[in-house]
């Protein structure tokens, strides 16, 4: 329980269903207190103290577990390692696989409990396949799109059949003071939002060129590469404008020589997708087969043949991706418009490639 | 339910509660000057005579206070304040003080610049006092004030407050002591103990919380925390608590008009607990003075097992306890007296407090015996995440 509206609506909704349901509220840091206090974080005391509010109303116990240690190495750590390596991580999806449904569910398991509950809006069928919310603006079912079948059958979702502006009203007629609290949307653990300024804080600054990467002429300069991610187009500080009066995008970054590369649009189109080690949560397919594949949280949704060899994934899309960067979760979908798309497999994007005019292969347009 | 956390809170007495509500029920300031004042102000003085009298104290020693807490900061950094001066600024602890005194102790070093002395302890969690003669033969003349506790509230050792406050009177050094665990579970007698300040706490004994009391020697200058209408010797200035104050008065002297033969029946149920939950569960570690501690207090540690697990799966059997001192976000962190004693860090975060009370029966262990081993099992497949 966060401390936000939609976990304390899922637990009110699992004691509804008969459940013997107890609330958990997850410390993520040692120092509470260091957390952002204006805007929503998941780990202030003030949503700590909403959580337990939450489940005094409800009428179930509640208990703060602390999994700072393990967050702080299996989340944020890898967030670090992820931008420092080039690659865009995202740390929500990050906490699904190590956290919520891990180092919780395996110590609930341990204590006794059957399944954790939360908030997320994504939908269990009866074949036990994870598909999307029928709320399509709040559908979270890509940053669990990472969870293995064991992880997914000791978990339970019960705000995927419902739209937000309902799960809001509930929430109120349940007499829940977090019915109007806003969502949370920044990272948790990076307190005023500054994502940049947190990264360089870690990593350090250091002087790099931003090269176009056609000429290679030198168009600026920046003080840290790990600040940046493929398809970014704002912040790049150049002052010398494109040949052709459009903007600029970061096509490429690579950390060894803190060398940012920038182009223009066309250049971020990718066609193929490489990604590592799938995780299947449907039965595992051998030969290519068609889906649709997401490659951000609520990203666009592209129809792509889809190939499981060399220990990955290859997604040939059908109509082409721009921005794609690596360390992002390519989540496979099997389209069903009825009881919703279902998650088929998942994994992280290594590398994605375009096709130039010519149909020849263009370089990565993400470095592995 | 079976509580054995008593050493949180322990239920008012039904002669404290019929007290409080008495008097509550009574109008009057006992500051005013006029009769409804005057009926006040009488019951504030009986209950500080009653007060004096069960603690071996006189009745101008009594100051009133909101709580245990209070009355160890005004201990602490009231006589620091009084008697620090550029050459004498060193502050005395030790390493199992309550939050109220150590965090006090802290901010006098952190904030006030005070030099901070903290005294060891060994492995049952005495304090060590060839440590403090040592340390008081380098920098005797140097020391404010010097605090150690009666009794611990985690691990329920007794410590060697007379034996202590003897040594620093060599060096004429004021003693001040926090007797919140103590008073009314073992004989406390102010006098004898030769300390200079005593803090009690009412709802630890019976009384109501939001009460408490600084026992503070004439002699002894303690520079006030709060500034007002200059009530309790202008040491504590703040409207009294009446109805507060009597319950407190009332609990004080039922406890230690009570306490021996209490303190026999409550070290039985204690005793018998201890040894059917090291039948239970062999492995089980108690910690603390087998012999010198708190007739209540069982403390122990489940290897492999997260205190706060067992916690959770006691208070969801219908047991309740203790892990060791909350913290304000909830958060467990070790025990900061069992890393004192010595034990390491995993073994520190896997133990529970046992604590019982005036209302503690036979039902409570037996349930707490029913519970614990299926709960240990769990625990430790859960394991220290």
């Amino acid at each position: 329980m966060s401390g936000g509206v939609d976990s304390a609506v899922a637990a009110a909704r699992a004691v509804e269903a008969g459940h013997d349901v107890t609330g958990v509220h997850l410390a993520l840091s040692k120092n509470p207190q260091t957390y952002r206090t204006g805007a929503r974080g998941c780990c202030t005391i003030e949503d700590s103290r909403d959580a337990r509010r939450a489940a005094d109303v409800i009428g179930i116990p509640f208990y703060i577990w602390d999994m700072a240690e393990r967050f702080h190495e299996d989340v944020v750590e890898d967030f670090y390692a992820e931008y420092a390596a080039g690659r865009t991580p995202n740390p929500c999806l990050r906490c699904n696989e190590k956290i919520k449904f891990a180092a919780v569910l395996d110590r609930a398991m341990a204590l006794g409990f059957d399944a954790v509950v939360t908030g997320h809006y994504a939908r269990k069928g009866d074949d036990g396949l994870l598909r999307r919310a029928v709320d399509p603006g709040k559908d979270q079912s890509y940053v669990l799109g990472v969870l293995t079948p064991a992880q997914l059958a000791g978990s339970m979702f019960p705000l995927g059949d419902t739209p937000k502006d309902q799960v809001r009203v509930e929430a109120e007629t349940r007499g829940l003071a977090v019915a109007k609290k806003p969502d949370s949307h920044d990272i948790c653990f990076i307190a005023d939002g500054d994502t940049s300024g947190f990264l360089k804080n870690k990593l350090g600054t250091k002087e790099g060129e931003i090269v176009d990467a056609a000429s290679g002429e030198v168009l600026g300069s920046h003080d840290g590469s790990h600040q940046f991610t493929i398809g970014q187009r704002h912040g790049l500080g150049l002052k010398v404008p494109a040949a052709d009066g459009k903007p600029r995008y970061v096509l490429s970054i690579t950390p060894v020589d803190n060398r940012v590369e920038v182009g223009p649009r066309e250049a971020l189109r990718v066609d193929r997708i490489r990604t590592g080690a799938p995780v299947w949560l449907a039965d595992e397919r051998t030969g290519p087969f068609e889906a649709e594949v997401q490659l951000r949280a609520h990203g666009e949704v592209y129809p792509a043949t889809v190939t499981p060899e060399d220990g990955g994934l290859t997604a040939q899309l059908h109509k082409p991706a721009f921005g794609v960067a690596a360390g992002q979760a390519l989540v496979v979908y099997d389209p069903d418009a009825a009881q919703g798309d279902a998650v088929l497999a998942s994994g992280t994007i290594d590398a994605a490639h375009g096709l130039t005019a010519a149909g020849a292969e263009s370089g990565e347009a993400a470095r592995a | 339910m079976a509580y054995l956390d008593h050493a949180a809170t322990t239920p008012m007495l039904p002669q404290a509660l019929d007290a409080y509500v008495r008097t509550a029920r009574a109008l009057g300031n006992a500051s005013s000057l006029h009769g409804s004042g005057r009926t006040a102000r009488r019951t504030v003085e009986e209950a500080r005579e009653r007060i004096a009298e069960a603690l071996g104290a006189k009745p101008g020693e009594v100051i009133f206070t909101g709580s245990g807490t209070e009355a160890d900061n005004l201990a602490v950094k009231g006589i620091h304040w009084s008697r620090r001066t550029p050459e004498r600024n060193r502050v005395v602890t030790t390493a199992i003080e309550h939050h109220a005194v150590a965090d006090a102790v802290a901010w006098l070093g952190d904030h006030e610049r005070a030099d901070v002395s903290e005294l060891p302890v060994d492995k049952l969690g005495r304090v060590d006092t060839a440590a403090l003669a040592e340390l008081l033969a380098e920098h005797g003349p140097r020391i404010t004030v010097l605090t150690c506790m009666w009794a611990n509230n985690e691990v329920g050792t007794l410590q060697p407050i007379a034996e202590i406050a003897e040594i620093a009177a060599a060096h004429g050094i004021p003693v001040h002591t926090d007797a919140i665990q103590a008073v009314g579970h073992v004989p406390v007698d102010f006098a004898a103990s030769g300390a200079a300040g005593l803090a009690l706490s009412g709802h630890k004994l019976g009384g109501p919380t939001g009460t408490g009391a600084l026992i503070l020697r004439r002699d002894v200058k303690a520079v006030p925390l709060l500034h007002g209408g200059g009530q309790e010797r202008e040491i504590r200035s703040g409207t009294l608590d009446v109805p507060g104050i009597a319950a407190l008065a009332e609990a004080v002297g039922h406890a230690v008009r009570t306490q021996e033969v209490e303190s026999q029946r409550l070290a039985l149920l204690r005793d018998d607990l201890v040894a059917r939950i090291r039948a239970a569960v062999p492995e089980a570690v108690y910690n603390g003075d087998p012999e010198s501690r708190l007739p209540g207090n069982a403390h122990f540690s489940f290897p492999g097992c997260e205190g706060d697990a067992l916690l959770m799966l006691l208070d969801a059997a219908g047991v309740e306890c203790a892990t060791g001192s909350a913290c304000s976000a909830g958060i467990a962190q070790p025990s900061h007296v069992l890393l004192a004693m010595g034990t390491d860090a995993d073994d520190a975060r896997s133990s529970l407090r046992f604590t019982l009370g005036w209302p503690t029966t036979k039902a409570d262990v037996d349930a707490l015996v029913a519970a614990l081993p299926e709960a240990v099992r769990r625990a430790k497949t859960a394991g220290l995440s």
